[in-house]
């Protein structure tokens, strides 16, 4: 079958790619670009996405399954179908499931799970066996079952020791260790520590408990010559700690979620637990460096931290709540409406630390928009605007802070892997 | 003429002339308490929840006194820990007395929050009876009147909150309520103890007791939660008392008018000694006897609310 995608822009700021063309993809590949004459073909769908954006599919590189353990909460073709709604051709999953990806079974097992849908899915290794912090996962057979970098996350790596080994060791196979940056010792808290926390009475996280472990990654990094990747970045301190980093040459790459880039520890007063997340939601000056370093290019990577999480679960005080929310479907939607149409970021950054970037850190390639090329693409729509509806979620969950939000642009469609998710629906092309 | 809010769920917001009514109604109470028929009829056919998912003796206990001196129908129910962890969840189970129609709800419970949670899932009136460390809106009123009661006045009047504010409920209310009622309010203990950022909300932090005396007119004296984790925050019980204490020296050396208040229990010998619990003995159980007034005044404020 062959669909035809009528005066779209095609942005690809790898290639240097900006035009406004037609495209036209056939069995899945790109067969011709350009002012297409439609005589020539027969069996086309046509698509007009005129005023539309065409860029490499997007990626995103934190994302909760909960599959295997908890498929009552998400399931890998779960997540695959939010991640398509949301924008995204490519998902990698954290292996904090039960069991952990701490085997090559496990690996594999998702990874054939997910063999038939739109969205890749490359899973995520657990560092250490059971993610306890104690013997080192088997990284190299991991890496040949398909997994593409480790992370103990939901907490951080358990020791400089173990931290340090798994850099050494993770060199051989050039993928990075994606650290969840928060000392075990000050943590547990429900929410971060400010003024609001002493308002509210809650139990409080400080910043320096995520700096503290920033710091030792990059310090070891360093020292090994390891890559590191800082998960969810949150803290001014942190991203500053960063940046100087970067400077010194290290090999450290970081993402940042978007609800710490839309919202800060004052929405917590309400005490609602679809606020609750980890790292906490920050302070002001948090989310202003946060998107001061997005434009300057010290965060990477605009990454999710998809958290599934049931009704019960959530509905639960306060300070037993589980952390985390949804956030595959949101994600595009916040970016666009927080970062490009507030003029922080250009379109162009937009799609690196969407789709580019997340895949540059975990070595995956980035597609190409060319002939000849696998179409693996993501449409976007940046003038919608529209009300989020939790309600309308392809995720399992619904545990989202954003339900109602007024949101402007989104994804209308993704293709890849000789399919297209259009209109709430899956066609092979 | 009545309160605000159908809810007394913090002091955080309460206005002025809610805390007066509130602490005016609560001397007619008071004086009631010292007749010899001491009931009212006037929650006769209203039904309260007490619900209580974390222990507590003297807040149970007034609030019962209050809610039967006022004639009103009361269920109690205590639980602790989480409650997934119990089986039913917070909601089914508040569903399910809500289910059984009742007027008012009062809740203790160890999560901050949970008041205004129930506010969300309940159409019944909601009373903070302690929320985690965040309030406990009816001990700061009574706080307030039984410092009003021996002073005569809040406004102007410097006190001092003493002992480890950072696990404490009380400590918020009070500050909430005396600095809208226009009394200056600082705290005392040590640094580890004091919330972060505190000073934020208008509050002066003293690190040093024999100051904080000397610049107050009142303190009021926190226990030292031996149960919680002082452990971290303090090296002993016996270096709080010597730094922090409060002594029949101390009070002379620093200021013989000072007032002396203690929300209770006391541990002796630690924040308070024992001749100074003994000594201002008076006060402290007047808080007591005021908590029921005050939860009478609260309740019957309330509940003589109609639904808009």
């Amino acid at each position: 079958m062959k669909i035809l995608l009528r005066s779209v822009r095609l942005l690809n700021p790898e290639q240097g790619l900006d035009i406004v063309s037609d495209m036209l993809i056939e069995s899945g590949v790109i067969k011709e670009i350009g002012n297409i004459d439609l005589s020539k073909y027969t069996d086309v769908k046509e698509y007009d996405f005129t005023n539309k954006v065409c860029v490499p599919g997007l990626y995103d590189m934190h994302v909760h399954l909960r599959e295997p353990g908890r498929e009552d909460k998400e399931t890998v073709v779960s997540g695959s179908n939010s991640a398509a709604a949301g924008g995204y051709t490519g998902i990698a999953c954290m292996p904090n499931t039960n069991p952990s990806i701490d085997s090559a079974e496990v690996v594999k097992f998702i990874i054939d799970r997910a063999k038939d849908h739109l969205v890749e899915v490359n899973p995520i290794g657990a560092v250490t066996k059971e993610r306890k912090g104690e013997a080192l996962a088997p990284m190299l057979e991991l890496s040949d079952a398909g997994a593409v970098g480790f992370s103990d996350d939901g907490t951080a790596v358990k020791t400089a020791s173990i931290l340090r080994n798994a850099l050494e060791y993770s060199k051989m196979i050039d993928a990075p260790i994606i650290e969840h940056c928060e000392d075990e010792s000050l943590a547990g808290g429900s929410m971060n520590e400010s003024i609001v926390s002493t308002q509210l009475g809650l139990p409080s996280i400080p910043t320096v408990a995520e700096d503290l472990i920033v710091m030792r990654g990059i310090l070891l990094a360093e020292y090994t010559g390891g890559k590191i990747h800082i998960a969810h970045i949150s803290s001014k301190r942190s991203v500053e700690l960063v940046r100087e980093a970067k400077l010194r040459g290290i090999d450290v790459t970081a993402e940042v979620a978007p609800h710490h880039f839309t919202l800060t520890d004052e929405s917590v007063r309400a005490f609602d637990t679809n606020y609750k997340m980890n790292p906490p939601l920050r302070e002001q000056k948090d989310l202003d460096a946060v998107i001061e370093v997005l434009q300057d290019g010290t965060i990477d990577c605009i990454a999710s931290d998809h958290a599934p999480h049931t009704i019960e679960e959530k509905e639960m005080e306060y300070i037993y709540a589980p952390n985390g929310i949804v956030g595959l479907e949101t994600q595009v939607g916040l970016t666009l409406t927080n970062l490009f149409h507030t003029g922080k970021l250009t379109i162009q950054q937009v799609v690196e630390k969407l789709s580019i970037n997340p895949r540059k850190v975990l070595n995956l390639e980035v597609p190409n928009i060319a002939v000849g090329e696998n179409a693996n693409l993501t449409i976007l729509d940046l003038d919608v605007e529209y009300i989020f509806d939790i309600k309308k979620t392809k995720s399992r969950s619904k545990n989202s802070p954003f339900n109602g939000s007024n949101l402007k642009g989104k994804s209308i469609a993704v293709i890849n892997k000789s399919q297209m998710y259009y209109n709430n629906e899956f066609i092979s092309i | 003429m009545g309160l605000s809010s159908k809810h007394l769920l913090g002091l955080y917001g309460v206005p002025k002339k809610d805390i007066q009514l509130i602490l005016d109604t609560a001397i007619t109470f008071r004086e009631i308490l010292e007749r010899t028929i001491k009931k009212l009829p006037t929650l006769q056919g209203q039904t309260i929840v007490n619900l209580f998912y974390e222990n507590s003796t003297r807040t149970r206990l007034a609030f019962e006194l209050a809610q039967k001196r006022l004639s009103a129908d009361i269920i109690n129910f205590s639980k602790s820990g989480s409650s997934a962890a119990k089986g039913e969840s917070f909601k089914d189970t508040v569903k399910n007395i809500e289910a059984m129609k009742v007027d008012m709800i009062v809740c203790r419970h160890e999560s901050a929050g949970i008041p205004e949670y129930l506010t969300q899932i309940s159409d019944a009136k909601i009373i903070n009876a302690g929320d985690g460390r965040h309030e406990h809106p009816t001990q700061g009123l009574l706080d307030m009147y039984s410092i009003r009661e021996k002073v005569g006045k809040l406004e102007g009047l410097n006190v001092c909150i003493v002992g480890d504010i950072s696990h404490s409920r009380v400590a918020l209310s009070n500050i909430y309520g005396l600095q809208t009622m226009g009394a200056n309010v600082s705290v005392c203990g040590p640094s580890t103890m004091i919330p972060w950022q505190l000073e934020q909300l208008g509050v002066k932090v003293y690190n040093n007791i024999d100051k904080a005396m000397a610049e107050n007119d009142v303190l009021n004296v926190l226990r030292i939660q031996l149960e919680r984790d002082a452990g971290s925050l303090i090296p002993s019980v016996r270096e709080y008392h010597n730094y922090f204490g409060i002594t029949v020296e101390r009070i002379e050396k620093n200021n013989p008018n000072i007032i002396i208040m203690h929300p209770g229990p006391i541990n002796r010998g630690v924040e308070l000694s024992s001749e100074v619990a003994d000594g201002n003995s008076q006060i402290i159980l007047n808080q007591v006897t005021n908590g029921v007034a005050v939860r009478m005044a609260v309740l019957y404020l309330l509940g003589s609310k109609n639904e808009e």
